[in-house]
């Protein structure tokens, strides 16, 4: 049967070498099961997606009521929004993991640099699709959100007078937020994921060429480095599936509106705007950087630029190797850009004042010096502690590894038995 | 085919002119895929509203919407419309008027307003900022520290004549196009 599908369409031929037996690094830890967490994420929204659509008015004047029908009248309905509204949450709290396991052990180095840039376009299209996701329920907080983010482009009035206008009128398709907007953001609501799911496909091809990293960030050498896919990778995404959804079944089902906000609850209203507005947690860092710079213009520049810079880093991060764990000196710098991205959101979280603003510009200017600074020059200058040789020494130590035949290829053909 | 290997330029002429005919085809298919998204008749029919403002007494405000954007009428005092005469131009943080009615004049209270009604300021309520809708409105909110309005949003302050006079807004408050019907009836847009 295989072989007859084979003749005509090799399709489980690619399945059986993709995904069966692609060789993947033995040393593999749980922050590489966060990919295959993602993949499960876009699943699990496009599903419980497409069961809402059946259920969701896209109209100013029942969008609202219809999330409450949602919510206590249709069977199940209370079940399958939970788990999309939180799903988006664990959706970024999992990508947000995967970019930093990147970073850390330089993911995004040659030859991964394609890889690497689909996935910044991944993360910019999960951020639109999530943005406008978030539009729907047309609560408070979803209609002024939609108001403060598209007057962003209106500071392109600054670069060309009217230029910004109009795009923002052509955005809104009116002279202000209205229905009309509101049913277009739902079609690119439901057109985005599955353009994410084609870069996905993308992103999972360069992969397959370029091969896994790792944590020693060293390629696999021999075969004894690497193991077959299925068992071994695959048992491992499981467990860490596993406990992924563990954590997001206790909020689906115990706090299912812990990561909302309560405005949203009050049906959209043009004429009052919230005291305080602020977006989902997951886009407080971006927010955050916005606000921290004086001008309206300047303050949209940064918060793009914070997000395209991450396209260019495999060319300004010079290091002789890819692992922080081999790097004494930027390991340092690595966390301190970790907590910065943290005190950013944090900051992003508070009224745009005082001494919130000026810890949102230091922390803004370390973002960028971080990138822009600190990472050729550590890489120009610090000398790596020595990696090991190869993947199996790594895990086995010196002596194993030469009995396992690592770097030796004649070795390694005999390399199995020893496993 | 002879003929072909004598003259090969021939072919490119078809080849450029069908090439150019499609490109020029397509693009033209751009616009209205584009256009379709901009504001529509109906929003652009809601383009002129008129309103009664008789029942305003002195010291109140009211908000009616236009193209569904909140549009302020301020009945202001005589003390307000004072303070918005007596800020000389250079004390502005946007010096232009912003008025639709008499577009790029300088940002005094007289080329805010209409001759003859100078108690009545009309505006768009949306601030110049990211778009919140400033307080002021009702006698019990914050006016700001210049008594006229307050966006809480990112804390803007505007005068009582709707200026811009501390805070991250760029622009005064927009005046729309209207004009006086009468004495008590004004028409927007
Ligand atoms: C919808 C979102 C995403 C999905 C479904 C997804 C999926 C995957 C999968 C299945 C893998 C292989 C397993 C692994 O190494 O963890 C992977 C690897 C990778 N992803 Fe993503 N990804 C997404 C977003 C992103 C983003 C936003 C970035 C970076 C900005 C990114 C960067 C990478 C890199 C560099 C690798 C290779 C890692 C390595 O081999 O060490 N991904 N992705
Ligand atoms: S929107 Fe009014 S201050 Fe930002």
């Amino acid at each position: 049967m295989a072989k007859w599908w084979d003749e005509r369409l090799p399709l489980p031929r690619m399945m059986h070498d993709q995904f069966i037996d692609f060789p993947t690094p033995r040393n593999l830890n749980y922050l590489w099961t966060f990919g295959g967490i993602l993949t499960f994420c876009l699943v699990a929204q496009i599903v419980t997606g497409i069961v809402l659509a059946m259920h969701y008015q896209p109209s100013a004047a029942e969008a609202f009521n219809s999330l409450d029908h949602i919510r206590r009248d249709v069977n199940y309905g209370w079940l399958i929004q939970a788990m999309h509204a939180v799903g988006a949450s664990m959706f970024f709290i999992a990508v947000y993991i995967h970019i930093f396991r990147g970073l850390y052990y330089g993911s995004y180095r040659a030859p991964r640099e394609i890889l690497w840039i689909l996935g910044v376009f991944i993360f910019l299209a999960m951020m639109a699709t999530a943005f406008m996701g978030y539009a729907l329920p047309w609560g408070q907080m979803s209609f002024w959100g939609v108001t403060v983010i598209t007057n962003l482009f209106s500071s392109l009035d600054q670069v060309i007078p009217g230029l910004g206008t109009a795009i923002v009128q052509w955005l809104w398709g009116g002279y202000s937020v209205s229905g009309t907007t509101l049913n277009r953001f739902f079609s690119l609501h439901y057109l985005l994921p599955f353009v994410i799911f084609g870069l996905v496909i993308l992103h999972i091809w360069a992969l397959h060429v370029a091969g896994q990293n790792n944590p020693t960030g060293i390629e696999i050498k021999t075969k004894s480095d690497s193991l077959p896919m299925y068992p071994y990778a695959v048992a491992k995404d499981a467990v860490g599936l596993f406990a992924f959804v563990i954590l997001f079944a206790w909020f689906v089902l115990f706090l299912p509106d812990y990561l909302g906000h309560p405005d949203n609850f009050t049906e959209a209203n043009p004429l009052v705007t919230p005291p305080h507005i602020v977006p989902e947690w997951y886009f407080l860092p971006f927010y955050a950087i916005l606000r921290a710079i004086p001008d309206k213009l300047g303050g949209v520049i940064a918060m793009f630029a914070s997000i395209a810079i991450l396209a260019f880093i495999p060319w300004l991060d010079r290091s002789p190797v890819r692992s922080a764990k081999y790097r004494p000196i930027y390991k340092w710098f690595f966390w301190l850009f970790l907590i910065s991205c943290l005190a950013l959101g944090y900051l992003g979280s508070k009224p745009a004042e005082g001494v919130y603003v000026f810890w949102a510009r230091i922390f803004t200017l370390y973002y960028f010096a971080h990138f822009l600074i600190v990472m050729p020059i550590v890489s120009s200058i610090e000398t790596p502690t020595k990696t090991p040789r190869s993947i199996t020494e790594a895990v086995l130590g010196e002596d194993e590894a030469a009995g396992a035949g690592a770097g030796v290829p004649a070795g390694a053909a005999a390399a199995p038995e020893h496993r | 085919m002879t003929a072909d290997v004598e003259d090969p330029n021939r072919r490119d002429v078809l080849v450029v002119a069908a090439s150019a005919f499609a490109a020029v085809g397509t693009a033209s298919l751009i616009w209205p895929f584009v256009d379709q998204m901009n504001p529509d008749a109906g929003a652009q029919a809601l383009a002129s509203t008129e309103i009664d403002i008789s029942p305003v007494a002195e010291g109140q405000a009211i908000t009616v919407m236009w193209r569904g954007k909140p549009v302020f009428i301020r009945h202001r005092t005589a003390e307000e419309i004072e303070a918005a005469k007596k800020t000389p131009v250079s004390d502005l943080a946007d010096p232009i008027d912003r008025n639709d009615n008499n577009p790029g004049q300088p940002a005094t209270d007289e080329n805010r307003t209409i001759a003859g009604h100078e108690q009545w300021l009309v505006m768009v309520g949306i601030c110049t900022h990211l778009g919140c809708i400033p307080k002021g409105q009702a006698l019990s909110d914050s006016k700001g520290d210049y008594g006229g309005w307050f966006c809480p949003c990112h804390g803007s302050h505007y005068d009582t004549a709707g200026r811009i006079r501390k805070g991250p807004a760029p622009r005064n408050l927009q005046i729309p196009p209207y004009t006086f019907l009468s004495d008590t009836k004004i028409r927007i847009g």
